[in-house]
């Protein structure tokens, strides 16, 4: 089977050798999508042997971690991971979210922080994040306990999906409602992260609240579509 | 006739001549200009003919005439508001889609000068 993992990245270029070098256990290509930096990320990761694709502008995470699809998408890959490039995200927690995927028991595997083998979120996202669980749970059915984790596997389905409807910012949340209303199969299961290593979190105190609205109004109005997505892609 | 009227009537040939002038300059679109041109037109109407206003605001059960002329020129603004945000989101959407196919597509020449290239070091 073969297996890509997509790296999105910007200004990473603290980070994006230790994440890298995080992956060299990895059995399969290492995509780092640079969406527009201004540092040298691409030609670190050019240098350690990675492939590497740039955007000419800055296009948010969601058009990032899409790229990789779609270069996933195109060059026929079997499975696509997400692994942030601020190396929250463990190499040797890979296998845990693969593996679903790989038997073809799931279409969509979620690497979650709060399932035991925790992780401690501060109050306010704590709130943000159960907000998500009931919204997510009133649309799709799924109770995903942790909704904003980027660590995922996408098989080969949800690689066609979402290069094809993935939204451009704050995507983790809607985008579990996209795969589990076109009928894919979601799974979450435990994994450890590490705090991160360089770098501040992209979701400040003062965007949360257009955060919180956005995903929502995303969410809802995503609902009221009911279409067949997979058949559209 | 009054001032204002002439006032009014000025500021919506104004108007007029410049939307003609900025489509001659290929500045702006026809399609965007069609319902400006409207606009200045529907405005020289209502000025030069307060019966017009009146009858019209009267129609409708307004009987302030201007403030027909408010009300429209609200609703107006609006339409062309969200004209522009419909457009704008297609054009971010198409924007969004260029920049990813562009990249992939830098990405696939790279790969494939890299293959050339070493396949002419291999013939060498």
């Amino acid at each position: 089977m073969k297996i890509l993992a997509v790296i999105p990245a910007y200004n990473e270029a603290g980070n994006i050798r230790a994440v890298i070098e995080d992956l060299k256990s990895f059995r399969g290509d290492i995509l780092v999508v640079n969406d527009g930096s201004t540092d040298n990320t691409a030609e670190i990761a050019r240098g350690m042997g990675a492939h590497v694709v740039s955007h000419p502008f800055n296009l948010g995470i969601g058009g990032t971690v899409q790229t990789g699809l779609k270069y996933a998408f195109e060059n026929g890959y079997d499975m696509a991971i997400q692994f942030d490039g601020d190396g929250q995200h463990r190499g040797d927690q890979i296998f845990k979210i693969v593996e679903l995927v790989e038997r073809g028991e799931a279409d969509l595997v979620i690497g979650s922080r709060t399932l035991p083998g925790g992780y401690k979120m501060g109050f306010a996202r704590f709130i943000g994040s159960r907000m998500f669980h009931l919204l997510i749970r009133v649309l799709s059915g799924h109770a995903v306990e942790d909704p904003t984790s980027g660590f995922r596997c996408y098989g080969k389905k949800t690689i066609r999906l979402f290069s094809r409807f993935y939204t451009d910012d704050y995507p983790e949340v809607e985008s579990i409602v996209t795969a589990a209303r076109s009928g894919l199969r979601l799974v979450e299961v435990p994994v450890l992260m590490r705090g991160r290593l360089s770098g501040n979190s992209s979701i400040t105190r003062r965007k949360s609240a257009y955060y919180m609205l956005k995903v929502t109004l995303a969410m809802v109005v995503d609902a009221m579509r009911g279409r067949d997505l997979i058949e559209e892609s | 006739m009054d001032l204002t009227k002439i006032v009014s009537l000025a500021l919506s040939a104004g108007i007029f001549f410049f939307v003609l002038w900025l489509v001659r300059e290929r500045r702006l679109r026809e399609k965007y200009a069609i319902l400006w041109l409207c606009t200045s037109v529907f405005v020289i109407l209502l000025t030069a003919s307060r019966r017009l206003l009146e009858v019209a605001a009267l129609s409708v059960g307004i009987y302030y005439p201007p403030s027909l002329l408010f009300l429209v020129g609200v609703l107006f603004l609006m339409a062309v508001a969200i004209g522009q945000s419909v457009t704008l989101s297609r054009l971010s959407e198409s924007n969004h889609n260029l920049a990813q196919e562009m990249a992939l597509l830098r990405k696939k020449l790279e790969d494939m000068e890299g293959q050339v290239k070493a396949k002419v070091e291999v013939e060498k």
